[in-house]
C-alpha cells in the first residue's frame, strides 16, 4: 500500500465535503458535509502517523501520536456537532427555517 | 499501486463505497438518506483505519460517529422539520461555482501529495496497541487531553444554554 | 493495592530521643473509613435522602458519629498504647514522573484532628437537626454539611500534598454552599462569593507552593518532604523559604489571617450550626493544620517565614480582638473572637511553639463551637442576631445561659477551664521565644477577650428582655450537644498540664519524634508553668471580666441607658476603648484624611492647575495655527479625496458582500487553492 492512495482518497472525500458545504441550503446538511470533511482529515492523520513511524526517522510512537490526534479530532467534532445543532435549533425557533441563504444579516 | 496485494483490492472496494456514499450525502434530496449514507462513509473510514492498523480509532469512529453523532443528526432533522424529499429546496440553484471550487481543491490536494510522495510505501501496517495510545494520551498528550475535555465541557454547557427555551418566552 | 508502611524513616538516633511507636494494627489500617464514610453518606443523602424518614439527617449524623467513634478509638489507642504512627496508601495513577496516591496518615496529630472534627461535627449536626427544623432545602443542607465534614477529614488524613489540596478545595466548595444556604437574600450569596474568592486568592499561593515542593523533592508525599528537611537537603533548602511562604499564603486564606481575614465575619450569613463547625473544627483550622503539618520545613529551613507567621498572627489577634468589642451582632462578636484566637494559634506556631499552637486549636474547638451553638440557641429564641434585642435571657433559657457562661470563661482563659491552659502555654511560648512585644500584645488581647465576652454575656443574658415575643429554652436536641461541649470545654485543658500531664504533647509530636526526636524540630515545649506569665494572663482575664461587669452589668432596661451610664464614665481612660469606632475615625482615619487631603487639595489648586492652565494656553495657540493653516487647507482636502475614492470603491465592492456565508466560503476555498498553486510555482 502506498501513502498516496490514502491521501488521494482523503483529498476526494474532502473535496466532496467542500462541495456539499457550498451547495447545501439546509444547515443540518451543511453540518453533515462538514463531518465528511473531518473524516477525510482523520484518514490523513492516521495514514501519515503510520507512514512516519515506518520511515524510521522519528521516535517510536509516531503512529500512536497520529491516532491520538485523530481521536482529538473526533472528540472536537462531537462537540462541534452538539453546539452546531443547538445553534441550528435556535435559528429554527427564531425564524422557522434553517436555510442559510435566508440568514444574510451579515451583508452591507 | 500494486494490484497483486490483496489489501489494495480491499482498499479499492472501501474507497469506492466511501466516495459513492459521500457523493450521495452531498447530493441527495432526502435528508434521512444523507444521514444514512454518512453512516456508510464513516463505516468505510473505520475500515480504512483497520487497514492502517488503527483499531482503536476505528472502534471510536463506530461508537462516537455512527452511534452518537448520526443519531444526533437524525434528531436535528426531525426537530427542524427538514423536507424529507422532493421539494428541491435543499440546494442552491447555481451549482457550478461550488463544483469548480471542489474540483480545484481536489486537484491541488491530490496533485501535490502525489507529486511529493509518489510511490512511497506506507509500511507494514502493524496495529498500534490500544495500551500504546493510552500511555501516549496520558503522558505525552496529557495537557491537550485536558484541554479537549475542557472544550467538551464548554460545548456541553453551551449546548444547554443555546438549546433551552428562555423561561419567560 | 493497599500497603501499610510503618514509618521508620531515620535510623540515626538523635540524642536518644527517637522512639518507635506502635503501628496501630487493624484500627489504623482501616482508618481510611473515616474519610470514605462521610463521602458515601453525602452521595447517599443526595441520591435518596429525601425518601428517608428524617430526610437524610440520620445519614449525616451517622457519618459524623462514626468519625467521632473511630477518631476517639484511635486517640485512646494512641494514649494508652504506645502511640500510633501509620501511613497507608492506594496508588491512583502515575502522571509523568509523579505518582498520585490516596493515603491516610494516622499519627497523633491526625488522630487528634479526627477526634476534634468528629466531636464538634457530631454536636453541630445533632444541634442542626433541631435548629434547622422546618427550614428550606433541609436535605441539600445536610448533604453539603456532611461533605464539609468529610472534606476536612480528607484534608487532615492526607498523606500527600495533592490529597491535602483536594480536601482543601472541597472544604472551600462546601463552605460556599453552606454560607450561601439562604441565597434568596443577595447579601448572603455575596458573602458566599466573597468567602470563596478570598479563599481562592490564597489557594493560588498554596497550589504554586505545592508544585514547587513536588518538583524539588520529586514527590507529593508529606513524609518524604519532611524527611528531606531532616536530611538538610540542599536542593530543598534553596527553595524552602519560597515554598513555606506560599504555603503560608494558602493558610492565611483558610485560617483568615490579616489581611485575608475579611471573609470570615461575613461568613456568618450561613446557618448557625455551619458557623459553629466552620469556626471551631473545620475550615479555619485547616491553615493552622497545614503549617503544623509542614512545621519542620518552616522551623528548620525557613525561619524568616516563621517570623512573618508570628507577625501576621500577632496583628490578627490584636485587630480582631479590638473589633469584637464594638459589634452588636452576637455572631459577629464570636466571629471576630475566632479571628483573634486563630491569631493566637498562628502566632504561637510563628514563635516556634508547635504544641502550644495545636493545643489552643484543640481547646478552642470545643468552647468556640459551644459559644456559637449557644448564640444560635439565643437567636432561635429571639429571632434576631442583635444583642440590643436581647437581654435578661438567663431567666428564660437557663441551660443555654450556663453553657454559654462556661464557654465564655473558657475563652477568657479563667482557670481551670480549657482556655486557661492553652492560652497560658501560648503566652509562655512568647516569653520563651524572647518576644516581649508579642507577649504584651497577647496579654492585652487576653484582657480584651475577657472584656468582649463579658459584654456579650451581660448584654444577652442580664438586664431586661428588649426583643419581641417571649423567648423560650431550646429543645433538648439543641441543648444536649451544648452540654457535651461544655463538658469538654471544662476538661480539655487538663490534657496538657505542663510538668504534670503530657498527653497532648505526646499525641501531636509522635510522628516527628519517631522521625528525628522531637524537641529539636518542634521548638520549645513548656515542661513547667511559667508562673509570672500565668498570673499575668489570669489577671488580664479577670480584669477584663471585671471591667465588662462594671460597664455592662449595672442593670438598665435599654442599651441607651447603658451607654449613658458609660459616658458618665467610671474609668475615663477606657471610654475610648468603648467608642472604638470613634477612636478609629478620630484617631486614625481623620488625621490621615485631614492633612493629606488638604495637601492634595493645595497641590491640586496651585501646582497642577497652574501647569494645566499653562499647557492649555499653549495648546490653544498651537491649535489656532494648525487649524487655520494645516487642517483647513491641507488635510481636509486630502481626506475628502480619499473618502470619495473609498466611497466609489466601496460602492463597487459591496456587491461581493452578499451576506451569504457560502459565497464567502467559496472565495475562501478558492483563495486557499490559489495560495497553494502560488507557492508551488515559487518552489518548483
Amino acid at each position: 500500500m502506498t501513502l498516496s492512495q490514502f491521501l488521494v482518497l482523503s483529498a476526494g472525500l474532502f473535496s466532496i465535503g467542500v462541495y456539499g458545504v457550498l451547495i447545501r441550503r439546509n444547515a443540518v446538511l451543511i453540518l453533515l458535509s462538514v463531518e465528511v470533511m473531518l473524516a477525510a482529515v482523520n484518514i490523513n492523520l492516521v495514514a501519515f502517523g503510520q507512514y512516519l513511524e515506518n520511515t524510521g526517522r522519528f521516535a517510536e510512537g509516531t503512529a500512536a501520536s497520529g491516532q491520538v490526534f485523530a481521536l482529538f479530532v473526533i472528540t472536537v467534532a462531537a462537540a462541534e456537532v452538539g453546539i452546531g445543532l443547538a445553534i441550528v435549533l435556535l435559528i429554527f425557533r427564531n425564524r422557522s427555517s434553517v436555510n442559510v441563504d435566508e440568514l444574510d444579516a451579515l451583508k452591507w | 499501486m500494486d494490484l497483486g496485494d490483496i489489501r489494495n483490492w480491499v482498499f479499492i472496494v472501501i474507497a469506492v463505497v466511501m466516495l459513492a456514499g459521500s457523493i450521495v450525502v452531498v447530493t441527495t434530496r432526502n435528508v434521512v438518506h444523507a444521514a444514512l449514507m454518512l453512516v456508510a462513509t464513516l463505516g468505510g473510514a473505520a475500515a480504512i483505519f483497520i487497514l492502517l492498523g488503527a483499531e482503536f480509532v476505528a472502534a471510536t469512529v463506530v461508537l462516537v460517529y455512527i452511534g452518537a453523532v448520526v443519531v444526533l443528526f437524525l434528531f436535528g432533522v426531525m426537530i427542524t422539520r427538514a423536507p424529507l424529499g422532493g421539494q428541491g429546496a435543499l440546494d442552491h440553484s447555481r451549482k457550478w461555482p461550488a463544483a469548480l471550487t471542489a474540483i480545484a481543491t481536489f486537484a491541488v490536494l491530490a496533485g501535490s501529495t502525489v507529486a511529493f510522495f509518489g510511490d512511497a510505501e506506507i509500511g507494514s501496517g502493524d496495529p498500534v496497541l490500544t495500551s500504546e495510545i493510552g500511555s501516549s494520551i496520558f503522558n505525552r498528550f496529557v495537557i491537550p487531553f485536558e484541554v479537549v475535555s475542557f472544550v467538551l465541557l464548554a460545548a456541553l454547557i453551551g449546548g444547554i444554554v443555546l438549546a433551552r427555551r428562555d423561561p419567560e418566552a | 493495592m493497599v500497603n501499610g508502611i510503618s514509618l521508620m524513616l531515620a535510623e540515626s538516633n538523635v540524642e536518644g530521643l527517637a522512639r518507635d511507636f506502635g503501628d496501630g494494627g487493624l484500627l489504623a489500617e482501616g482508618a481510611w473509613l473515616i474519610v470514605v464514610v462521610p463521602f458515601v453518606a453525602t452521595l447517599a443523602i443526595t441520591l435518596f435522602g429525601k425518601r428517608l424518614p428524617w430526610k437524610g439527617a440520620e445519614l449525616a449524623v451517622g457519618a459524623v458519629v462514626f468519625a467521632l467513634v473511630y477518631g476517639g478509638a484511635l486517640l485512646l489507642t494512641s494514649w494508652f498504647g504506645d502511640g500510633i504512627v501509620h501511613e497507608g496508601s492506594v496508588k491512583i495513577g502515575e502522571f509523568g514522573g509523579f505518582e498520585v496516591e490516596w493515603g491516610w496518615v494516622v499519627d497523633g496529630l491526625s488522630s487528634m484532628m479526627f477526634f476534634v472534627v468528629g466531636l464538634v461535627s457530631t454536636a453541630c449536626f445533632v444541634y442542626a437537626v433541631g435548629y434547622m427544623k422546618g427550614e428550606v432545602r433541609w436535605t441539600a443542607f445536610f448533604a453539603s454539611f456532611t461533605l464539609f465534614a468529610g472534606a476536612m477529614l480528607m484534608l487532615v488524613s492526607a498523606a500527600n500534598l495533592i490529597q491535602l489540596l483536594i480536601g482543601w478545595e472541597l472544604v472551600g466548595v462546601s463552605s460556599y454552599l453552606l454560607i450561601g444556604h439562604y441565597w434568596e437574600e443577595k447579601e448572603n450569596s455575596s458573602a458566599a462569593i466573597k468567602a470563596f474568592i478570598v479563599n481562592k486568592i490564597a489557594d493560588v499561593g498554596l497550589v504554586i507552593g505545592i508544585i514547587i515542593a513536588a518538583i524539588t523533592v520529586g514527590t507529593f508525599s508529606i513524609s518524604e518532604i519532611i524527611q528531606r528537611v531532616v536530611e538538610s537537603d540542599s536542593e530543598l533548602d534553596d527553595v524552602a523559604a519560597i515554598i513555606a511562604l506560599l504555603l503560608f499564603v494558602g493558610a492565611m486564606g483558610k485560617s483568615a489571617q490579616f489581611p485575608l481575614h475579611v471573609w470570615l465575619p461575613d461568613a456568618m450569613a450561613g446557618p448557625t450550626p455551619v458557623s459553629a463547625l466552620m469556626h471551631a473544627a473545620t475550615m479555619v483550622t485547616a491553615g493552622v493544620y497545614l503549617v503544623a503539618r509542614m512545621f519542620p520545613l518552616f522551623h528548620e529551613m525557613a525561619p524568616g517565614v516563621l517570623d512573618l507567621v508570628l507577625i501576621i498572627g500577632t496583628i490578627t489577634l490584636v485587630i480582631a480582638g479590638l473589633l469584637a468589642i464594638v459589634q452588636d451582632d452576637i455572631k459577629r462578636v464570636l466571629a471576630y473572637s475566632t479571628l483573634s484566637q486563630l491569631g493566637y494559634m498562628t502566632a504561637a506556631l510563628g514563635a516556634g511553639a508547635y504544641t502550644a499552637g495545636l493545643f489552643h486549636l484543640f481547646t478552642h474547638a470545643f468552647f468556640k463551637s459551644l459559644l456559637f451553638l449557644g448564640a444560635g440557641s439565643v437567636i432561635h429564641a429571639v429571632h434576631s442576631n442583635n444583642m440590643s434585642d436581647m437581654g435578661g435571657l438567663r431567666k428564660y433559657m437557663p441551660r443555654t445561659f450556663w453553657t454559654f457562661i462556661i464557654g465564655s470563661l473558657a475563652l477568657a482563659g479563667i482557670a481551670p477551664l480549657a482556655g486557661f491552659f492553652s492560652k497560658d502555654e501560648i503566652l509562655a511560648s512568647f516569653n520563651e521565644a524572647n518576644q516581649p512585644i508579642v507577649l504584651l500584645l497577647g496579654l492585652v488581647t487576653a484582657f480584651i477577650t475577657a472584656l468582649y465576652m463579658a459584654r456579650a454575656v451581660f448584654l444577652t443574658f442580664f438586664g431586661e428582655y428588649k426583643g419581641q415575643g417571649s423567648p423560650h429554652e431550646s429543645p433538648a436536641i439543641m441543648t444536649v450537644p451544648m452540654m457535651v461541649l461544655a463538658g469538654f470545654a471544662v476538661v480539655a485543658g487538663l490534657f496538657n498540664v505542663p510538668g504534670q500531664i503530657g498527653a497532648f504533647n505526646e499525641w501531636v509530636s509522635t510522628r516527628f519524634v519517631e522521625t528525628v526526636g522531637a524537641s529539636e524540630f518542634l521548638g520549645e515545649h513548656a515542661t513547667s508553668f511559667d508562673v509570672p506569665v500565668l498570673l499575668l494572663g489570669l489577671l488580664a482575664g479577670l480584669a477584663g471580666i471585671y471591667l465588662g461587669y462594671r460597664l455592662y452589668y449595672p442593670d438598665a432596661a435599654t442599651q441607651k441607658e447603658r451607654d449613658r451610664l458609660y459616658v458618665r464614665g467610671l474609668w475615663p481612660v477606657l471610654e475610648n476603648k468603648y467608642y472604638i469606632d470613634d477612636l478609629y475615625m478620630e484617631g486614625v482615619v481623620n488625621p490621615i484624611k485631614g492633612p493629606i487631603a488638604r495637601f492634595i487639595d493645595w497641590t491640586n489648586s496651585y501646582i497642577i492647575d497652574y501647569v494645566v492652565n499653562l499647557v492649555g494656553m499653549f495648546t490653544r495657540v498651537v491649535g489656532k495655527v494648525v487649524y487655520g493653516v494645516l487642517d483647513q487647507r491641507g488635510i481636509d482636502l486630502a481626506i475628502n479625496e480619499v473618502s470619495a475614492g473609498a466611497g466609489f470603491l466601496g460602492g463597487k465592492l459591496r456587491y461581493i458582500q452578499t451576506g451569504k456565508i457560502q459565497q464567502y466560503a467559496t472565495w475562501l476555498f478558492l483563495g486557499a487553492v490559489a495560495l497553494v498553486i502560488g507557492f508551488w510555482i515559487k518552489v518548483t
